[in-house]
């Protein structure tokens, strides 16, 4: 008899054991035991497609619409009597679509050189975790753009081609934490035709942009490209832009906030033509708008 | 001797019988929110629970980045603005079947339960009780049910600007397809 009781004593153990073992929180760690089967992209490393004058390594999902309304006014320096720069208006318009989720294109006009330009941008890689690790997103954008100024020597025989330029960039990116995102942008601008032979056609230029979350909805971004060619002997002083400004994000609006020594808002602009020095206070107040519609779902 | 093992036997077999565990990795979870201004809707195929059958215990969790909305830019801002789905990836709960001797496991049919538990979605823990079914099928079990919650119980904070475009009260939708665990 003594030995039956042990026997059920045994199974009692048995089964106590294994009624602790699946209890509620035993359950759930079965189900963190399987394999991560899933891909988990990184999200929002930009808010926005700029980091604040350039491009983030962010593209406009397919079916979406991003209009976007850009400013620059005039230099804060410029005192009292031009309001601080504001009475002076420099405007970009901006119509950026995702034809799909890894290519995005756009088309904008700007009052700088009344420009026309067009971009197109792909998602090469996206920073990933889970089933598939990729530590940085990368993309690619190059875009043109078309000087529209009416050309100031009329006798000369003047080429359409001499208004354009391009510009090629590749972004490499990496959100860091939910909080910090930086990247590096190798990018090279080529202008037909330049001011005078000692101007390069070529410009060589390194960005590096960071974005710091401060809260859920409002980032602190800073911009800097440093220009690789030699400075010193080209017909006009040119500096490396540096913009600093802020990502103000309201439901479907993203405002930019921008502090920043160049005029242009285009690549072929304010890499190679920026003309302001931050030291000598040739600041440019501005800001970007980008709201986005959903064109297709 | 012979007894003993027979005794062992039964237990063993009372056991195995009740240490029948279901289980789904792609269980559909929707939540709802409908204003005057837009209706949102967040689908989530990718919903692991496991349902033990022989205590009741009802899990599930959920990968908040799996959650898909018809625009790209609401889905950004669940997980940026709401959920903080990079702080905070998944959600759970842990509960319980009440009324579980109501249902017959071994006879097809849908059963009415009532379930309780502890809901965590953005770090928040709340007591949650729900009402669903619970319907034997051959070869699986399918549960379902609709409740509702509050994104305020759970620290999920709604700024002015859009407090007119999301329901104070978001109506969630859960369908299981469960099917047996293999015994290992």
């Amino acid at each position: 008899m003594r030995r039956y009781y042990s026997v059920i004593l045994l199974s009692l153990i048995l089964f106590s054991r294994q009624d602790r073992l699946f209890g509620q929180d035993d359950l759930l760690d079965m189900l963190d035991k399987e394999p991560a089967t899933e891909i988990n992209y990184t999200t929002a490393t930009f808010k926005s497609t700029r980091v604040l004058n350039g491009h983030s390594v962010e593209r406009m999902p397919a079916g979406q619409l991003d209009v976007r309304i850009s400013h620059r006014f005039g230099r804060v320096n410029s005192g009292a009597y031009e309001f601080f720069g504001l009475d002076q208006s420099n405007v970009h318009f901006g119509l950026e679509y995702g034809i799909t989720d890894w290519l995005m294109i756009g088309l904008g006009r700007g009052t700088y050189e009344k420009t026309y330009d067009g971009f197109t941008k792909l998602t090469l890689l996206r920073q990933s975790a889970g089933a598939k690790v990729m530590p940085v997103s990368v993309s690619w954008v190059s875009s043109i753009a078309v000087n529209s100024l009416r050309w100031t020597d009329t006798t000369r025989t003047n080429y359409f081609s001499s208004r354009l330029s391009y510009s090629h960039q590749l972004l490499i990116a990496r959100k860091f934490s939910p909080s910090f995102s930086f990247q590096l942008a190798p990018t090279f601008v080529h202008r037909n035709m330049v001011a005078t032979e000692v101007d390069p056609n070529d410009i060589y230029a390194l960005g590096a942009g960071g974005r710091l979350k401060l809260t859920k909805r409002i980032s602190l971004n800073a911009e800097y490209y440093y220009i690789i060619n030699p400075k010193d002997f080209m017909s006009s002083k040119i500096y490396n832009p540096l913009s600093v400004g802020f990502d103000i994000e309201t439901g479907g609006h993203v405002f930019q906030l921008i502090f920043t020594n160049s005029r242009a808002m285009i690549e072929k602009g304010f890499i190679g033509e920026t003309s302001g020095s931050w030291l000598k206070g040739d600041i440019h107040f501005g800001f970007n708008i980008s709201r986005v519609f959903t064109l297709k779902k | 001797m012979k007894r003993a093992t027979v005794i062992f036997a039964i237990t063993f077999l009372f056991l195995a019988a009740n240490a029948q565990k279901y289980m789904t990795r792609n269980g559909y979870i929707g939540f709802y929110s409908h204003t005057a201004v837009e209706d949102i809707k967040g689908d989530n195929n990718q919903v692991a629970s496991i349902l033990d059958i022989s205590t009741g215990d009802i899990v599930f969790q959920v990968l908040v980045k799996s959650f898909h909305f018809d625009k790209a830019l609401m889905e950004e801002h669940f997980n940026e603005n709401y959920m903080e789905s990079e702080k905070f990836p998944k959600s759970t709960f842990k509960g319980k079947i009440t009324n579980l001797s109501s249902v017959d496991f071994s006879k097809p049919g849908k059963y009415d339960v009532t379930v309780e538990g502890d809901l965590n979605i953005h770090d928040v823990t709340n007591k949650v009780a729900a009402k669903g079914t619970i319907e034997v099928v051959t070869g699986g079990i399918n549960a379902n049910s609709k409740f509702n919650i509050v994104p305020e119980d759970y620290k999920i904070n709604i700024p002015g600007v859009v407090r007119d475009n999301i329901a104070k009260n978001l109506e969630v939708a859960v369908t299981m397809k469960y099917t047996p665990v293999e015994s290992k």
